[in-house]
């Protein structure tokens, strides 16, 4: 034994090894990287173009002499064709109906999603977990005409008659049972992603298991649920079939939720679906919703990404 | 039962499902007196340690058998609540793991959540200086935990646990991620604590046991992969002239 390790080290001493450090092509390994780069590319094109083509429609509808940006912003009826230019009439209801949302699947979600990575066992978890993304996989239409034809009644037979057929408060309900599953799924990973060592060191203090969930492991992971708030208001903002069935049809500044009204959403929708002259104010309009959509999702985004960051702990 | 002895184990085994980890530990561990568990790596002195505390709850499949007395309580009996145990034995992990909130609040929310209404600044200042930190962090109390380095943190963890007032401190390998000073630190932290405490400490570290520990545990796990203690004595003893020959070859570095 001893001698053999002897005889190897000579070995390598005496044969003198050659070897070659000048830079070699990795074709594969460049053509992978442009790949990468086109593909990180791509989405910021798509984006460029969008904003691209909202500006410069929209353009066209602020450069109408009969529009001004003090009609616009300073009042609350809308109707391009008769002059009637009040954007709030449509970001109303978008609001109030993304409100609601925002109210039933914030806490909802976030329970469902302490509960799943806190409490339920594992068996628990692999049957819940499944069922909730079935939420996420009905589609939109669905759901409209289940607040419609479903949430409605039961409010009605709830509230009386002051609850109009079709209502902001139905769609916003419905709108947040549809962004439960999103919600309560981005917020689960954030938490199981905060350590072990975490929750150990609050239980070894002598910590009940809702102290260590609520106190420690939750604000822990407040920024991955902050992301999760984020992308649900996104996603109730941008919503567009459950409010064009279930909260009304035609701009209504309100904000009480038992009214029935048209979110910037839903006017697009209904507004583009039937036949509308090229270049005409009722076209050119449209992007100028669309683009006043755009900016009201990023000032929300902007606003929820400032409340996290306040509030947020971080862990290394 | 009389309290001669700070905790008390009669034949305590742990199990994960079918596998038996650590097999009938017997040991009576003296009040204010800095106990070392040594032995291989494997050998399940972190998971004996674990049980203590009952932090092995949180293990899915873990249970274990036998007597643990604090003060002639079973610890492991029907009417104890794991809570209530936790908050009686203290515990300080591997990995300094401070709470992301600020120096402060990591020893004042332990605190609270046991229902101390006293003066939180007086507590955390007593407790900051007991865990030899105050001079350090008196100026950045409101600053988070994770601007500390790894040797203050450590010594965060343990100024929040001598916060809640336990009778005992567990510490599992709590300076093995720490440089030679803080380490350092670290034990002669533990000789001022054992004071007032009772410590019981898993190191790997054969002269931190050697220099730090009035009693040492040593542990070896036999054929069947169950881990248990095979000497108990005095650490002067276990290291000069132990009756066990795998002791001897342990601390003498011949094996392991």
């Amino acid at each position: 034994m001893k001698e053999e390790t002897l005889n190897l080290k000579t070995l390598e001493t005496q044969s003198f090894r050659q070897f070659d450090l000048k830079k070699k092509r990795r074709t594969g390994e460049s053509i992978i990287q442009t790949l990468l780069f086109l593909a990180g590319i791509l989405s910021i094109f798509v984006t460029i173009a969008i904003v691209y083509e909202l500006g410069k429609e929209a353009m066209l509808f602020f450069n109408d002499p009969d529009v001004t940006l003090g009609k616009f912003f300073g009042t609350t009826k809308w109707q391009p064709g008769i002059g009637q230019y009040g954007i709030w009439a449509l970001v109303s209801a978008t609001l109030v109906t993304s409100f609601i949302a925002i109210l039933i699947s914030l806490p909802l979600g976030l329970a469902s999603a302490i509960y799943l990575s806190e409490y339920a066992s594992f068996k628990a978890r692999s049957i819940l977990k499944p069922i909730l993304e079935i939420l996420a996989g009905i589609p939109t239409v669905v759901y409209g005409y289940f607040a419609l034809l479903f949430i409605t009644p039961i409010l009605k037979s709830i509230i009386g008659e002051q609850l109009q057929v079709y209502n902001m408060l139905s769609a916003g309900i419905v709108m947040g049972i549809m962004i439960l599953p999103l919600i309560s799924s981005m917020s689960e990973d954030a938490l199981s992603a905060v350590p072990r060592s975490l929750r150990e060191a609050a239980y070894a203090m002598g910590a009940t298991k809702v102290e260590t969930s609520l106190q420690v492991v939750l604000p822990a992971a407040l920024s991955g649920i902050g992301a999760a708030l984020i992308i649900g208001i996104s996603r109730a903002v941008g919503e567009t079939m459950i409010v064009a069935v279930a909260a009304g049809s035609g701009p209504n500044f309100s904000f009480n939720p038992l009214d029935a009204a048209e979110t910037m959403t839903g006017h697009i929708a209904r507004i583009s679906g039937g036949d509308l002259s090229y270049n005409s104010i009722d076209y050119t309009s449209l992007f100028a919703i669309a683009l006043m959509l755009f900016l009201l999702t990023l000032v929300l985004n902007l606003i929820s990404q400032w409340i996290v960051n306040r509030f947020r702990e971080r862990y290394e | 039962m009389e309290n001669k002895y700070a905790i008390e184990s009669n034949n305590l085994s742990i199990h994960y499902g079918s596998y038996t980890a650590v097999k009938n530990v017997s040991v009576k561990i003296q009040p204010q007196k800095i106990t070392a568990i040594i032995g291989p790596s494997g050998c399940g002195k972190s998971t004996l340690l674990r049980a203590l505390n009952r932090m092995n709850d949180f293990v899915p499949g873990c249970h274990v058998t036998g007597e643990l007395f604090l003060q002639g309580q079973n610890l492991y009996g029907n009417q104890i609540d794991p809570v209530e145990v936790r908050r009686k034995i203290g515990m300080v992990f591997q990995k300094p793991n401070p709470f992301p909130k600020s120096i402060y609040e990591n020893i004042a929310w332990g605190a609270r959540i046991n229902g101390f209404k006293g003066k939180m600044d007086e507590l955390v200042e007593q407790s900051l200086r007991s865990a030899a930190l105050w001079d350090e962090v008196k100026d950045k109390l409101q600053e988070s935990a994770y601007a500390l380095s790894g040797g203050q943190q450590q010594r965060l963890c343990i100024a929040r646990t001598i916060a809640i007032q336990p009778e005992i401190i567990l510490m599992d390998e709590p300076a093995s991620a720490l440089d030679p000073i803080s380490t350092l630190r670290i034990e002669e932290l533990m000789q001022e604590l054992k004071k007032n405490y009772t410590i019981i400490i898993v190191t790997h570290n054969m002269q931190q046991a050697a220099r730090a520990s009035d009693f040492t545990a040593m542990m070896m796990i036999d054929d069947n992969r169950a881990g248990g203690v095979i000497e108990f004595d005095e650490t002067k003893k276990i290291f000069t002239r132990p009756s066990d020959k795998r002791t001897e070859d342990y601390v003498t570095g011949r094996f392991g």
